[in-house]
């Protein structure tokens, strides 16, 4: 594809614009905000990825990987304001992840140690990641705050902040990693996976498509469990205090 | 005979919630072996009193004694299973009635034998209540009852009791009264209960505690109730505060 066709391709940008004009659905500056936007970030991913395939510099797919994390981290962490030091939890989380996945990818020789590979997978795996954090986290703070009681009688009657807080910890990693699993019961069926699709209309064969498709569809089961697990474990305990009291204002309610 | 001491001493007890001064300069004593009812309007600090007692909490300032140690000497969970405490809004994990009557076993990796089960069941005036049957499908008195069952399991020695008949009808309260003074009298547990009831503070107490807007405004042998000093419980007792 050339940079003719993209622009000929802009038509599927005018026709919104156009819609939204007519109908005064107020939407025109957004789009236009939008599109300018995937526009250059992407450009700039596209010549960045192209510069770093090139270059075969282990440098530089660290660095592509560390910008990964810093940016889902970015997004992840105000869902867990409530929890102390969550920054630094879902560092830790999305690194932990990364390094298992490519450990088993690059050596058990499942793909190819280059950027070509290590950067699109890692970009699919952290993304991930991120999005589970964030489901984790919304549910796990709302049961905290609505089971708060359940959690002070467990407390009252001489258990732990662990066992205080396990049923609402492991309804939270269920729900956070259940759409992970459901999706996948049903993929193929109603749409193709986006990564497949754009592989076969780039020209791979449609096997081969799906046979790396699989392979990641496999590594994010791993990615989705592990991140709610290693997530939640790391953040019930900030939730209390050494005397083994609920801490911090953000779980204290009115009566 | 040796003199009983204190079973909890409280010494100029202060703590806040959310800019909200709820404990103020709380000073007193509750004597080992004796049941003693705390009384006073709701929003009083009563039950917040209770949940420093249990350990839920820790006070800004002051210190409290259990049985003249400082409550901080303690592991938070031997505390815990010393001071029981049954709340008056009697909350359930969700689940069977066994389960949550042997929650303060199963914590400690234990279990809870079928015939004490139907014993505690029996004691509380739940016999013919079904061990398999699920919480949320018992009324409110029954759930307090288990409550109360359930804070035994623990055989405290203090024995923290918010308003656990305020939902039960007169013959269960009669019950529950019963079995409290018993434990009290047989193995001498150190009873203190919140009640709204004056004439049940009357009763069954031996000493009596006054709580107005965090203070502890008045202290003494039940009877007190009848003839109090102070002006605020003066109209309290009269019921003209709520
Ligand atoms: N976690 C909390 N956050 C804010 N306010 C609270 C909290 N717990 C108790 N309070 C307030 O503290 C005061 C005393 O409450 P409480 O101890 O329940 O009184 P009582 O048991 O005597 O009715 C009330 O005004 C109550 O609203
Ligand atoms: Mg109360």
């Amino acid at each position: 594809m050339s940079f003719l066709t993209l622009s000929i391709s802009l038509l599927f940008v005018i026709i919104p614009l156009v819609l939204s004009k007519t109908l005064n659905l107020g939407l025109e500056k957004d789009t236009i905000i939008a599109s300018v936007r995937s526009i250059i970030q992407l450009l700039v991913v596209g010549y960045v990825l192209q510069f770093v395939f090139n270059s075969e510099n282990i440098i530089y797919i660290i660095l592509m990987v560390l910008l990964m994390i810093a940016a889902a981290t970015q997004n992840a962490h105000r869902k867990g304001a409530a929890i102390k030091g969550i920054i630094w939890k879902l560092i830790v989380t999305f690194t932990f992840v990364e390094v298992l996945t490519q450990t088993i990818l690059l050596g058990l020789n499942i793909t190819p140690a280059t950027a070509q590979y290590i950067i699109p997978i890692s970009g699919m795996v952290v993304g991930n990641s991120m999005v589970l954090s964030i489901l984790f986290l919304n549910r796990f703070t709302s049961e905290i705050e609505t089971h708060q009681d359940e959690t002070e009688l467990i407390l009252s009657l001489g258990g732990t902040p662990k066992q205080a807080i396990h049923t609402q910890l492991i309804a939270s990693i269920q729900a956070s990693t259940i759409p992970t699993i459901e999706s996948q019961k049903t993929i193929g069926l109603v749409q193709l996976p986006g990564m497949m699709s754009g592989q076969i209309i780039a020209g791979a064969d449609p096997v081969q498509a799906v046979l790396f498709q699989l392979l990641v569809l496999f590594l994010l089961l791993t990615t989705a469990v592990v991140t709610s697990i290693m997530l939640g474990y790391l953040s019930y305990p900030t939730l209390f205090n050494q005397r083994m009291q609920l801490a911090g204002s953000a779980v204290e309610r009115d009566e | 005979m040796t003199v009983a001491g204190d079973a909890i001493r409280f010494e100029h007890v202060d703590y806040s919630t959310n800019g909200l001064h709820i404990l103020k300069n709380v000073t007193g004593a509750i004597s080992e072996g004796k049941i003693t009812t705390l009384v006073g309007p709701s929003g009083a600090g009563k039950t917040t009193l209770f949940k420093l007692c249990n350990g839920l909490q820790s006070p800004d300032s002051g210190e409290i004694f259990i049985k003249d140690k400082p409550i901080g000497s303690y592991e938070p969970v031997e505390l815990r299973r010393n001071v029981g405490m049954a709340l008056q809004k009697a909350t359930m994990i969700s689940g069977s009635v066994r389960k949550n009557l042997e929650l303060p076993l199963t914590l400690q990796g234990k279990e809870l034998a079928e015939d004490s089960a139907r014993e505690l069941l029996k004691m509380v005036g739940l016999d013919k209540t079904d061990l398999q049957k699920k919480t949320k499908d018992l009324s409110g008195g029954q759930q307090q009852k288990l409550s109360i069952a359930r804070t035994l399991v623990n055989q405290p020695d203090i024995l923290l009791l918010d308003e656990i008949t305020s939902s039960l009808d007169s013959v269960s309260r009669q019950d529950i009264e019963e079995l409290i003074v018993n434990m009290n009298e047989q193995y001498g547990t150190t009873i203190v209960w919140i009640t709204h009831n004056l004439q049940q503070a009357l009763s069954i107490g031996d000493d009596t505690w006054v709580m107005m807007d965090g203070e502890v405004v008045e202290t003494g042998e039940s009877s007190f109730l009848r003839n109090p000093q102070n002006d605020r419980v003066k109209q309290f007792v009269r019921g003209e505060i709520e």
